[in-house]
């Protein structure tokens, strides 16, 4: 695994105490996990993902990320209706490992409430967070 | 270090049965026929199925061969945390093999088998009386099952009461497979993270506990290998809501005639007697998962249930609230000989004996490893201790590298990457199997390992180098499984 240092987070992204991250874009959402989650987890080889039109509120399990080392569940950073989902995934889970924060996305979402966003944390309060766990 | 016991021998490849069979070749011969020949039915005639041909010596030398590419607990020792792998006496076969039990169809009459209905009715009270327990099915086939069986029971009682409610209690350091079990029976499973001591507190789980909660499932103990202590205060609170509290008794190695399981609250306990009663799994043969209740939950358990009517003993169906039938017959009968053999052999004071020996081996390994790997929850353990790649992380060296060199100095690896609240575990159950030269062995080559992962990082990447098969690409396999034989290699000649 990879030092803190190492690994990237964009500023523009805002990211959960489970290692979610989400990306406004016009009134929807576009969840994925971070640089340190796909690290953690090592070689993915199975991304499990809900179906359009489901509806999860945050904090609930919408999928699985398997890895070689585990199964673990993906928590929404906040709640919506899943309005697109990255099916390239099912060929190629590797992309998560690749480019968590682009090819590797996996839900887009139209969100509840738009304000639960607040909760989430900034890039620095992300990367503090990631100190304290190390 | 004393000298490695890993070594390489002349371990012989083998092709698959099609490449090795040729038209014609037979390993049998049958009798002249007796009997006047008849027409066959049509349904029954047409092209068979594509097996080859081979002789008697083809077929011993294959499956010879391949059981020279395994490992098992009879070859040496086997760490493997949570799966209870200890030595399996050879006399539990012998008992198995007699041949009123080895020849007896489940098809036979009740006058006609009240040995084996005898013995299961016994091993009910034994476990009954091991565990502290009212009530014994042996049905299930295993853990999973054990443990669907139990929620199976917990959602019957509620349902009786009026209301099955929806959700469980399932604690981060709970066995893997329980939220599995609560899901399929309709229950939503909500996490309870365990304290600051890697055991649960009575205070988070006064927090979720409500009466839509039906209990909680519990493993104790944990699968951090530390007994939890509260478990009295626990099944208060939820007994107090009304709910009922199942324990996991996949780790009963560590306490058996130990714990009293009812004085402490448990309402259903699943017991593995391929693990904690020594009989053969993995590979080695099927498991068999009995749940063992109070009263209480006596009249929902699964049918057809043994029972004893004078000195006869019987089968029977008649148990209204029962939730049913879980397996084919009876369950794993001739691993239940195998258990009843073990626990007859052993007697009460011995299985005590070995459960206080499985903790003892697991408290010496953990005191002797602590220095080396970095131990997150440095208090006395009970039969498996839980360790990290903690200290060798600044080196790259990771949990998976340092396990698969271990099959180099000949020992099974441990569990790994398990359970998922410690990063890069290693889980380490001994088992009361070894003697103190075997887990100083372990220790040496651990340490050894540990050395390699300061001094020579890279080489460990490569491990294992003296099994017949290397580094595995683990990967590949998962994302892209092979699971048929390539075309191509048909016909080609052994390579």
């Amino acid at each position: 695994m990879k030092p803190i240092e190492d690994l990237t987070f964009p500023e523009d992204l805002l990211y959960a105490q489970d290692h979610e991250w989400i990306r406004m874009e016009n009134g929807s959402a576009v969840i994925g996990i971070s640089d340190y989650a796909q690290d953690q987890l090592g070689d993915i080889v199975y991304v499990e993902l809900p179906s359009v039109g489901q509806t999860f509120a945050k904090g609930e399990a919408f999928g699985t990320v398997e890895s070689v080392k585990a199964v673990s569940e993906l928590y929404m950073p906040i709640g919506g209706e899943v309005s697109a989902v990255n099916e390239s995934l099912g060929d190629s889970p590797e992309k998560v490992n690749q480019d968590p924060y682009q090819d590797g996305w996996m839900i887009q979402i139209t969100p509840q409430d738009p304000s639960e966003k607040d909760a989430l944390m900034a890039k620095d309060a992300y990367l503090e967070m990631l100190k304290g766990l190390s | 270090m004393t000298e490695s016991i890993g070594t390489t021998g002349l371990v012989l490849n083998e092709p698959l049965l099609w490449e090795k069979g040729r038209m014609g070749r037979t390993g049998y011969s049958l009798p002249k026929t007796d009997v006047p020949s008849a027409a066959i039915d049509d349904a029954l005639v047409g092209e068979g199925p594509d097996f080859p041909d081979l002789s008697e010596v083809d077929v011993v030398r294959h499956y010879t061969r391949l059981s020279q590419w395994n490992f098992s607990v009879d070859a040496g020792m086997y760490p493997l945390g949570s799966c209870t792998m200890k030595y399996n006496p050879k006399t539990n076969e012998r008992q198995a093999g007699l041949p009123g039990f080895a020849g007896a169809h489940p098809l036979f009459p009740e006058t006609l088998c009240q040995g084996i209905l005898e013995l299961m009715y016994d091993l009910e009270r034994h476990l009954a009386e091991i565990t502290g327990m009212d009530a014994v099915s042996l049905q299930p086939a295993a853990g999973a099952q054990g443990e669907f069986s139990g929620m199976l029971l917990i959602h019957a009682y509620h349902k009786r009461n009026g209301n099955p409610r929806s959700k469980i209690l399932v604690p981060d350091t709970a066995h893997g497979t329980n939220p599995a079990s609560a899901t399929l029976c309709g229950y939503k499973s909500v996490a309870v993270k365990s304290g600051a001591k890697g055991i649960l507190t009575p205070e988070r789980v006064g927090e979720l506990m409500d009466e839509e909660t039906a209990g909680i499932m519990l493993t104790n103990p944990n699968t951090l290998g530390l007994f939890e202590n509260h478990v009295k205060a626990i099944a208060a609170i939820v007994h107090d809501k009304g709910g009922l509290v199942y324990c996991d008794g996949a780790n009963m190695n560590a306490l058996m005639g130990i714990v009293d399981m009812a004085a402490i609250g448990i309402d259903v306990l699943h017991l593995n007697l391929h693990k904690t009663f020594s009989t053969p799994h993995g590979g080695g043969g099927p498991g068999s998962g009995p749940i063992c209740v109070r009263r209480h939950l006596e009249p929902f358990l699964p049918v057809p249930r043994i029972v004893k009517t004078g000195e006869t003993f019987g089968l029977s169906e008649d148990f209204p609230e029962s939730v049913g039938k879980l397996h084919a017959f009876f369950g794993n009968v001739g691993v239940m000989i195998k258990a009843y053999s073990y626990i007859l052999s052993m007697g009460p004071d011995h299985l005590k004996k070995a459960s206080q020996l499985a903790v003892l081996n697991a408290n010496y390994v953990k005191e002797r490893l602590k220095g080396v790997f970095h131990l997150p929850f440095d208090a006395p353990c009970m039969h498996e201790c839980v360790f990290t790649d903690k200290h060798q992380a600044a080196r790259k060296v990771t949990t998976l590298d340092m396990v698969k060199r271990l099959m180099d100095y000949g020992f099974h690896p441990p569990t790994v990457y398990f359970p998922l609240v410690v990063s890069g575990a290693i889980m380490i159950e001994p088992t009361e199997t070894e003697s103190k030269e075997n887990l100083d062995r372990f220790v040496e080559a651990m340490t050894a390992i540990a050395s390699e992962a300061g001094e020579n990082p890279e080489g460990l990447k490569s491990a294992p180098t003296r099994c017949k098969v290397k580094r595995l690409d683990e990967v590949t396999a998962a994302r892209r499984p092979c699971l048929v034989e390539p075309p191509a290699l048909k016909g080609e000649a052994p390579r």
